[in-house]
Order: C-alpha cells, then structure tokens, then sequence
C-alpha cells in the first residue's frame, strides 16, 4: 500500500506536499483578496446606508478617526446631513461591532450590528431588532436618558438580554461622545 | 485582577466545552471513568498552554509580518501536531511515569478540536473580559488556554462522575450510549448557563 | 451499482452524527437554523470528497509514517480554501459559521475517512464516498437545525410563521445536546425496524 519509510522520503514527500499546498493557497488568496475587500466594504457601506438619511456622497470613502472611532459623514448636496458613527461596545460573548447613526442635530436616526458574539439566536434580534425593541429612534442622546429601565432610564430592554441591551445603549452613549467631539471641532 | 476574570470568564461563563462546543468529541470518547477523564484534561492543559504560546509567536512573529496570514489554519495545525509528538517523545525521556498517565491521550489530542479552536481564537477575536474589547497579549492568551483546559477539564470530569452513575441505572435501551450521554450534557450546559453574567 | 451503494451507505448505514456519532462541535455548534446547519454540511462535505479524491490518489507516493501529517496538511489546504471563498463569497454565511469553518481540519469525519477509506481504494469510489459521508452529515445537520430553530425561534429557514420568541432553550447550548439526544434516538428506532 504505502512506501517504506525512510528518512530522506519523509522529509522530501512533507515538504513537497507543504510547498504545494502553500503555492496552491497562495493562488486561491490572490483570487480572492479583492472580492473579500470587496464584501467587507459593502458590508460596511450597507451598514452605513441604513444608520443615515439619505445622502449622495459616498461616506465611506470621506472617513475620518476620532477618539479611536471611525466617523462616516453623510452629505447631500455638500451639506451634511448625518454622520453613522463606528462603535464597539462590551457585550455578554465578546465584543459589539455597531453604527450609530446620528441626524445633524444628534438625534438618533437608526443603529446596525455589525457583528457580536452574543448568544446565537438572539443575534438575530440583535443586529435586526435592537434599535426598534429599544425605541431609541428619534430620541436625543443629550434629553433622554438612554440606559435601561434597570438602571434608572427610560429603555425597556429586551427580555432574557439586559446584558446586551445595555451593552448596546452604552456603544450609543459612546458613539454619541464622539459626536458631540465631531460638533465642537466644527465649531471653534 | 484582569486575569481573575479571566479564569472566572473560561472556567465558568463561556465554558469551552458546554457554552462553545469545542472538544465535544473527547468529551463523549474518555468520558466512561472519572481517572481517564482526569488524566484526559492534564494532558489537554498540557498541551493547550504550549501551542496556543506557539501559535501566538508564530501569528504575531512569522505569519503577519510576511502578511501570510492564509496560511493560518494550515500552519497552526502542523505546529499542533508536531508540538504533540515532540511532547510524547520528551515526555516517555524524562517522565516515564506521566508518561504511563497521560501517553495514550496524546495522540487523541491533534485532532481535539478545542486545541486547534482556542489557539485561533485568541489570535482572531477580541476579548472583552469586564474592560474594552481588545486583542489578548502573550500573557493574557496563556492565561485563557489554560483556564480554557480547565474548564474543559472541569466539564468533563464532572460529566465522568454522573456517567459513571448512570451505568448503574435501567435506561431505556434506544437511549443507552451517545443520546443518554448527551441529554446529561444539556442539562449539565442548562446549570452551566447560570454563571452567565457573572462577570 | 456499487458506487451508488457507497452513497447510500455513508447516507444511512455510516451516518456520521446519527451512527458514527463523530464531528460532533460543528454539529452542535452551527446548528443553531436550518440555513446555518445546510451552510456547514455543505462545506465539509467539499472539503470532504476534495481530500478524499486527492488522498487516494497519493497515499501510494506517501511514506507510512508521515502519512498523517501529510494527510492533514491536504485537509488544511482544502479548508482555507473553502474559508477564502465563503469569505469572498457568501460573507454573511463566513460570519455565522465563524471559528467552526476552520475547525472543519480537526473533524474527525474527513481524516476519518481518509484513513479508513481514501488510502485504499480507487479515486473515484473515494469521490463517492465523500460524497456519501459528506451528504449524510449535511442531512443530519439540517434536521437537527431545522428542529432547533421551529422549537426556538418558531421559523423554518428564516421563514417565521410563528409569532413570538420561541422556546431559547433550544437555540442555546443545552438545546443542541438534547435535540440531538432525541434525533439519535429516533434513527436508531427507524433505521432498526428497517433491518
């Protein structure tokens, strides 16, 4: 069936087989490297396009970093209109990945999960349902308290997940931080 | 501080075994007597501790700078699976007696996969632990794979004690074997649950 | 003839999650929606029938004893290619299956099969063994999500067509043991009258 082991065959079929292997991957990655830019980019662009009003600029291309942050502005005919702002919060599995999405006023225009690692199954109402569960849509961080009920403020958090639900409104509050550091730097 | 979270995080809350489902294979395998079960999770600690270092070096040392880093999974598991031999060889030198207690789970080890798991977890994703999400440092990671092996440990040699009862009851016999062995697992994941939150 | 029984028996007769009862981690840990369990079945099952053909066409070259490392090397090959095209592909299916794609090298299924089966016989009675095997994993694995997402979140294929949360049990972790409990049970039953 197979051949007799030697030490000189051992090493040569090992590293022969390495060396394929790793050629072959290398191609498959040269492949692939731009559409999985490709995909991270639109999965970003996508998120955006849901936190914002509508805005003809391309926001992602116009980034800046702020507070360790990445802030995308939103403009439609050169006048911002919204900034999505790219947070993470501490949840219950691991890390939030979210966008807040601010009107120009600092009102909440809509959030999106981009990734976490809460408990599955519940991550779906997460990235889909967490910004209509919490009814934060609409409301200003600086006139509301957005924490939850629990904790004194004004969100119903979801049933079974306050850990997350606060986790979230605390990647809000930190968005908005970033915010509020965005208006004073257009405001000197 | 940071590492008592740690500990607490990978033994209890996130037990890699019940919570993550890493490993599930040896732990339905070795799972028949409490002393093969504990003899299992030395020799998983063992070698967890020791490539997840490896393996940390190699991502941080060899495979980001080159920006090879495709060549992740294929890399990791040839330096698990050599690390396993040169363990076994190093250990029948000097240790005969470990040896005895812990050689026949070495080779089930390569292809456990909550070695090859938790050494690209903690090179792949953030942790939060109590704090702000970052990436784990050398320390940090050590400290993880070892709690990790502990939970698995814990997991499984709790698991053992319960098997070792059930062999003593009148179990219907569709369920005898595997189903009955998993039902126990879920329940024992159900009481797992309860750490949730705690830290 | 005998190619379709290879089929069939890694189907029913060699299940592997209903009788070998190995891979267990991905099929407790993806399996979380029918989509999720279709997703990872389908993955393994390609790397799979790839390692086998490409296993029983060199385990002659092989020496005996590096036959192992040699073997998992290959599989590894196979699987970060699966890992770069699902990542380029279908990114949102890469996300959901997560840390579980890359651990398709330490299933026990493919090297499973490549040491009892693909080093021994011809190419493509290895082919259709991966694919019997690999067909029986995707089975199982879609059953087993498509009860645990009904009895936990009340959809079938992201289809919802009950209101409400469902019963989270079953989406969590100590769902996955029993659902899978009951399903081994239930083929053992089946598969017993049969014989």
């Amino acid at each position: 069936m197979a051949k007799e082991s030697s030490f000189k065959n051992m090493v040569i079929t090992l590293s022969l087989i390495c060396l394929i292997c790793s050629a072959l991957l290398g191609v498959v990655y040269s492949v692939t490297k731009a559409p999985i830019e490709a995909a991270e980019l639109a999965k970003i662009n996508n998120a955006i396009k849901a936190v914002v009003p509508e805005c003809d600029n391309n926001p992602s291309e116009e980034m800046v970093e702020m507070e360790g942050s990445v802030v995308y502005p939103a403009k439609m005919n050169g006048e911002i209109v919204g900034y999505a702002i790219k947070v993470k919060a501490s949840g219950f599995g691991g890390p939030i990945q979210m966008m807040v999405g601010f009107n120009s006023d600092g009102t909440i225009y809509n959030t999106s999960v981009i990734s976490h690692a809460e408990t599955p199954g519940l991550g779906a109402k997460i990235s889909d349902e967490i910004a209509t569960r919490t009814q934060i849509v609409g409301k200003h961080p600086a006139s509301s308290n957005l924490t939850v009920t629990k904790d004194g403020g004004e969100i119903d958090a979801i049933t079974a997940s306050t850990i997350t639900s606060r986790a979230f409104l605390k990647g809000v509050d930190a968005a908005y931080k970033v915010f509020v550091e965005l208006q004073k730097e257009q405001q000197p | 501080m940071e590492y008592i979270i740690i500990i607490i995080s990978a033994v209890f809350v996130n037990n890699i075994l019940l919570s993550q489902f890493l490993g599930v294979c040896p732990f339905l395998g070795v799972s028949k007597k409490v002393n093969t079960a504990i003899g299992m999770s030395a020799a998983v600690t063992f070698v967890m501790a020791l490539s997840t270092l490896a393996t940390y070096l190699l991502q941080y040392y060899v495979l980001v700078p080159l920006g090879i880093e495709f060549l992740q999974t294929v890399s990791f598991i040839l330096v698990i699976a050599g690390l396993v031999q040169m363990v076994e060889i190093i250990l029948k030198k000097i240790s005969p007696a470990l040896y005895q207690a812990l050689g026949i789970f070495l080779p089930l080890i390569t292809t456990n996969c909550c070695v090859l798991g938790v050494a690209l977890l903690v090179v792949n994703n953030e942790f939060t632990f109590g704090g702000d999400p970052h990436m784990l440092n050398l320390g940090q990671s050590v400290v993880y794979a070892v709690a990790s092996a502990l939970g698995f440990g814990l997991a499984i040699t709790l698991f053992a004690g319960i098997r070792e009862q059930l062999d003593l009851n009148d179990v219907p016999k569709a369920f005898r074997g595997v189903p009955i062995a998993l039902i126990v697992a879920g329940i024992m994941a159900m009481a797992f649950m309860g750490f949730s939150g705690i830290v | 003839m005998r190619k379709l029984k290879l089929i069939i028996d890694g189907i029913i007769k060699n299940n592997p999650t209903f009788v070998l009862i190995l891979g267990m981690c991905p099929t407790l840990g993806t399996t979380t929606s029918a989509i999720n369990g279709m997703g990872m079945g389908l993955a393994t099952l390609f790397v799979l029938v790839l390692s086998n053909i490409t296993i029983s066409a060199i385990a002659k070259l092989i020496p005996e004893q590096v036959r192992i490392p040699s073997y998992i090397v290959v599989i590894a090959a196979f699987v970060t290619i699966v890992q770069l095209l699902l990542q380029a592909f279908l990114p949102a299916l890469y996300e959901t299956l997560g840390l579980f794609i890359p651990l398709i090298v330490v299933n026990c299924i493919v090297l499973g099969r490549a040491e009892a089966f693909a080093n021994k016989n011809s190419v493509i009675d290895s082919a259709c063994d991966g694919l019997g095997v690999g067909l029986g994993f995707t089975i199982a694995l879609t059953i087993l999500g498509l009860v645990r997402e009904l009895l936990g979140s009340g959809s079938l294929f992201g289809w919802k067509f009950i209101e409400g949360d469902g019963i989270l049990a079953f989406v969590l972790a100590p769902g996955a043991f029993i659902v899978l409990a009951y399903l081994i049970v239930l083929f053992r039953k089946v598969t017993a009258k049969k014989a």
